[in-house]
């Protein structure tokens, strides 16, 4: 990442809400023990016929998209499955923001773990913008300014915000489990009160498994 | 006088290590639940940075999505990268001392059916897990909610994790479900009205005369769909219901822990003026069997009811959402429900694989047969389902009538595993999603009760299962 502050590219609409987790990332791609090769998999019943062929109408296949680096979509992006191949495989593709009026909530942790940007933008801010994106013949142009939080198209500017947290996590990519390693000792007696209050939490997975055995 | 707090608030501050900002807590985490498929890299990542599992002893792992259901004794993983990803779990988890429950054992089966029948889910515990439908716990009073891989990883080195406060939200359901009806129909009815994003931000609190009523299999199957409707948490306060089932199963609670335990978990309710930042109230009397038309858990209509007309929406990607999913599953604005030709029916999953789903399909199947243009499965939750299952004579009934009679797993729900249907094949299935390509690449999913999708095995069509008795 050159400039975490902005990213600017082609961004491609996908005029569909509730788009899935299963769909940005089928199971057939699922059955790695690594995180490599997702980008083929990407939304992959929607970029290929039942025999593998690139679909030409499908937007992300059309030769002036082959840059996209940005995907505006409709409500709930990414509801569904908590598989976080859903988010690699969109940044092994190239995408480094998604824009929608709102995402499903375990796939927006995903994101911010991963700093793949998600902006939230109101309903009629978002189909302003695909509707910009479907009516010009050219690739529609965005830019994302993390500093004055701001979206710029060709027609529309809109101002976004991010937790505090969340910014600092797609400016900086804070080592989280370090930071949270550092409540170690917090951690640890926080633990043993717990423990001495509900004495069956302790080890509860491996108790009840030991008496099956 | 101290403010009063909703449950969902009190878990949370009975489990907050340490507050980080206004909208964010180290939780500490009770039982983390671990499958083959979200953890590897988890795993990989806590190696890499030379990291180990601070609490071996709260976590456990089922081998569930992959695995194969074939009905033989022992089983193989045939599929390379899946047989990789088993023999990883059992590498990873025998490195670092955490339980699990691997192919072939008796007990394995899907990790939110086999955790709470092993008695591992107590009230008042945060549990979650690599999976979105680990909301289901909230059928005992337990936080459960589901994580990605990189939460993973941190709840492995931690035993906590970075946890963004949700909103409270209550759904009060009171009256009484009809005969033929079931908390599947009650949480699709749910979720067809408030939406797949209405719950979305908020943990939910069900309560009401008709959610006291319900089994806690009908609870899990009602928190186990919150999820649908976007909820990042479901919880039913404990009552005797509840409390009865968790001391049935878990055996080391006795003596004083048991006196202890009763009285910690009565503090588990929101006290009477907690204020709820939305609030939903339902008639359970309204209630009718429910079957989805589209490609998203809220498109669903009574089975008496007909397939919605797009053009009724407004212009924009909604109206387009509704016409790519009736593209999608063939179907026809105005077509009736009642009647549509299927051609498998599926009946597993965490959503409605537990002992009593299968009893209701018993009950439906008894003294008839599956339709010959028909394929029909099932697949128990869990190795100790399908036992007593067998034991009381479900299995012979349902194999007699033309069932399949499968191994434990997920199976069909989300076709990870050999169980995939093929391209343009419609199916009656007990399930959580409809999601195009779930099943399958081209595949069409109907989601209903077992007991409706039994109705639909017997005639071959989606049927009301309240008539089925004048039709067959």
């Amino acid at each position: 990442m050159s400039d975490p502050t902005s990213i600017a590219g082609v961004a491609a609409p996908l005029p569909l809400a509730n788009l899935d987790t299963d769909q940005i990332m089928p199971k057939q791609f699922l059955r790695g023990i690594d995180k490599a090769g997702l980008a083929q998999g990407l939304l992959y019943d929607l970029r290929f016929d039942g025999e593998g062929r690139a679909r030409p109408d499908f937007v992300l296949n059309r030769p002036a998209f082959a840059a996209t680096r940005m995907l505006i979509a409709g409500a709930n992006f990414g509801c569904g499955s908590s598989r976080e191949h859903a988010v690699w495989g969109l940044q092994q593709y190239g995408i480094a923001a998604v824009i929608a009026p709102s995402f499903g909530e375990i796939f927006y942790s995903n994101a911010m773990n991963n700093r793949l940007l998600l902006v939230m933008l109101a309903p009629d801010q978002v189909q302003a913008l695909i509707d910009e994106a479907q009516a010009s013949a050219e690739p529609l142009q965005i830019s994302i300014d993390l500093q004055t939080m701001t979206l710029r198209s060709p027609a529309l500017q809109a101002g976004f915000s991010l937790a505090e947290r969340h910014r600092r996590m797609f400016l900086e990519g804070l080592d989280m489990i370090g930071a949270s390693l550092s409540y170690r000792d917090q951690i640890e007696a926080f633990a043993a009160r717990h423990w001495e209050a509900q004495p069956w939490l302790r080890d509860v997975a491996r108790v009840t498994t030991e008496r099956q055995r | 006088m101290t403010k009063p707090k909703t449950l969902y608030r009190k878990l949370v501050e009975s489990h907050t290590v340490a507050t980080l900002d206004a909208q964010n807590v180290l939780l500490f985490c009770d039982l983390h639940l671990m499958n083959e498929y979200t953890s590897p890299q988890a795993f990989a990542g806590l190696h890499e940075q030379g990291r180990g599992v601070l609490v071996p002893g709260q976590n456990v792992a089922v081998v569930s999505h992959i695995i194969p259901t074939h009905p033989v004794k022992f089983r193989v993983i045939a599929d390379p990268p899946s047989a990789l990803q088993a023999s990883n779990l059992k590498l990873n988890c025998d490195r670092h001392a955490i339980p699990l429950f691997d192919t072939n054992d008796a007990l394995q089966g899907i990790e939110h059916v086999v955790s709470p029948e092993l008695g591992m889910i107590r009230p008042g515990m945060v549990v979650i897990c690599g999976d979105s439908h680990t909301t289901t716990y909230g059928a005992l009073g337990a936080l459960g909610f589901g994580i990605g891989t990189s939460e993973v990883e941190h709840v492995l080195a931690t035993q906590t994790l970075v946890y963004r406060l949700a909103q409270d939200m209550r759904i009060q359901v009171d009256g009484r479900l009809p005969p033929g009806t079931t908390a599947k129909d009650l949480i699709l009815m749910i979720i067809s009205r408030i939406g797949a994003q209405g719950a979305r931000g908020y943990v939910v609190e069900f309560c009401g005369t008709a959610i006291s009523a319900l089994s806690v299999e009908a609870r899990f199957t009602l928190c186990n769909m919150a999820v649908e409707a976007g909820a990042r948490g479901a919880l039913i306060a404990p009552d005797a219901t509840s409390i009865d089932y968790v001391l049935e199963r878990a055996t080391d609670i006795t003596g004083a822990w048991r006196e202890q335990a009763l009285a910690a978990w009565v503090e588990l309710r929101s006290d009477a003026h907690a204020v709820f930042d939305i609030e939903h109230r339902f008639d359970a009397g309204e209630v009718v069997p429910y079957v989805t038309w589209g490609t998203s858990p809220d498109q669903a209509v009574p089975i008496t009811g007909h397939v919605p007309d797009p053009a009724a929406q407004a212009e924009g990607v909604a109206r387009q959402s509704a016409e790519q999913a009736l593209r999608y599953t063939g179907l026809t604005a105005g077509a009736p429900l009642e009647g549509l030709a299927i051609q498998h029916v599926f009946i597993g999953s965490c959503t409605n694989a537990r002992i009593e789903d299968l009893r209701a399909v018993a009950e439906i199947v008894r003294g008839r047969r599956v339709a010959p243009s028909v394929r029909a499965m099932v697949v128990p939750g869990s190795g100790r389902v399908k036992a007593q299952a067998e034991a009381e004579g479900i299995a012979d009934l349902l194999l007699a009538a033309g069932f399949e009679w499968r191994q434990p797993g997920c199976s069909m729900c989300l076709a990870m595993n050999d169980d995939v249907l093929a391209p343009g094949v419609r199916c009656a299935s007990t399930t959580n999603r409809n999601f195009e390509g779930r099943q399958g690449r081209g595949a069409i999913t109907h989601l209903m009760s077992p007991a409706m999708a039994a109705a639909a095995a017997i005639t071959g069509h989606l049927t009301d299962v309240r008539h089925l008795e004048a039709l067959t």
